[in-house]
């Protein structure tokens, strides 16, 4: 197995050893879901109408809880120092570790999506685009969380500062995912909304690692 | 492959202090230098700063010919204090994932794991090892991906007796195979070395 694949591997490993991550941020999705029509009440035309919207929003929001975590660890016990000795670029060790977050955490999000957003009243029909809004969203999530987990290495209260950094950077996908899945449950043109999200994540993709690699040399030197 | 380490006029600041300045030296295949000097005087500094890990102030630090980021990529074991262990993760594991990453292979392992008698341990999580095993942990790991230039920060201080002796006989057998050692220490390495003392 290639390098990258060994890290990725271990990525994803230790995700799920670190105390059930993934299943902390699911289990915090869940959560809002439930708490929702607890909240505004359990008439399911108000449900439904704000279905969608709090099923995006809670994803981004579950998706942030594990992001401090991504470079934090590796930075204290000196494993980052590690890795950043070997032939491969730290841009793509960056990407690794971003990816291992997104399978580790993101996937299962993206399948407790559609069930939390149907749960809520949103009609079963638009599972498949929830999913796929969930899937590639939790992508660029992963990707420029990164970015806010890689600049607040070695600050006190980081998770804090994670968050103030990352969450302008998913308002876009955000706005383009919700306005994919608002559009396409009320029979208008959905494609634009979901492509622009598409292209966000491709960005966030390409853009992000370069971000981080650069975060993560400040924060050893 | 690194055949020579040449520091020239190096000088190093640590959070706007400047810990040492003027400092040269070069080392070629085959030799070691112990690096001496007062607790914070900075011998960890010039380790990471060989490493990569930390700016100079002014001077060079060049590996011969070869650009630097190949060098320290391919080239060189890093061992100090924070050994980048998972202490969930069981001594096999940790061992297998940093063999694969620093280009060695399982049989590598393997035999390098036999060397400083680890193989009972390989099962454990690591945060069942005592300090001392931990390091000889780090020590393996750096054994079983073969690199000529180790840098060691206070490598022996949490071994034993015995596992002083047989660790200087690898550092030994390294350097017999043209390999370099730069460690920070404060008792003695137990193999020939050259000895630089940092005053600030």
């Amino acid at each position: 197995m290639s390098r990258l694949g060994v890290l990725l591997g271990r990525e994803i490993t230790l995700a799920w050893g670190r105390g059930g991550g993934p299943l902390v941020s699911v289990g915090f999705y869940a959560g809002v879901a439930t708490l929702l029509p607890l909240a505004i009440g359990p008439e399911a035309d108000r449900l439904a109408g704000v279905a969608l919207g709090a099923a995006w929003v809670a994803l981004a929001l579950a998706s942030l809880l594990s992001l401090e975590r991504l470079f934090e660890r590796d930075y204290e016990d000196g494993a980052l120092d590690l890795l950043t000795f070997a032939p491969t670029p730290l841009e793509l060790t960056c990407a690794a570790k971003c990816l291992g977050q997104w399978i580790a955490t993101g996937a299962p999000l993206a399948l407790a999506a559609p069930i939390a957003a149907i749960g809520l009243g949103a009609p079963v029909h638009l599972a498949p685009l929830i999913f796929a809004c969930a899937l590639i969203g939790g992508l660029a999530f992963a990707f420029v969380g990164g970015i806010g987990a890689a600049l607040s290495l070695g600050a006190r209260r980081g998770g804090l500062l994670t968050a103030v950094i990352v969450l302008p950077l998913f308002v876009p996908p955000v706005i383009f995912g919700g306005g994919a899945l608002s559009a396409f449950a009320g029979g208008l043109p959905w494609t634009a909304g979901f492509a622009l999200m598409c292209a966000y994540t491709a960005a966030a993709v390409a853009l992000g690692p370069i971000a981080m690699a650069a975060a993560c040399r400040n924060a050893l030197s | 492959m690194i055949r020579t380490l040449r520091l020239s006029d190096v000088a190093i600041q640590r959070g706007g202090r400047l810990l040492f300045e003027g400092l040269s030296l070069e080392l070629a295949a085959g030799q070691a230098c112990a690096l001496t000097g007062a607790n914070g005087a900075g011998k960890t500094s010039l380790l990471r700063a060989v490493a990569g890990l930390v700016d100079l102030a002014t001077g060079q630090i060049t590996f011969g010919d070869l650009d630097p980021a190949d060098a320290r990529g391919g080239g060189l074991h890093f061992v100090g204090h924070q050994d980048g262990l998972k202490p969930a993760r069981t001594a096999r594991e940790e061992l297998a994932f940093w063999t694969r990453w620093f280009g060695g292979t399982d049989a590598s392992a393997a035999d390098a794991a036999q060397a400083l008698a680890l193989e009972p341990l390989l099962d454990l999580e690591v945060r069942r090892l005592s300090a001392g095993q931990r390091r000889r942990l780090a020590l393996v790991r750096a054994l079983a991906a073969p690199r000529p230039l180790w840098l060691l920060d206070e490598p022996l201080s949490p071994l034993d007796a015995s596992w002083r002796l047989r660790f200087g006989e690898i550092m030994q057998s390294h350097l017999a195979g043209g390999g370099m050692i730069l460690a920070a220490v404060h008792d003695p390495l137990p193999i020939p070395a050259r000895s630089l003392e940092i005053v600030a």
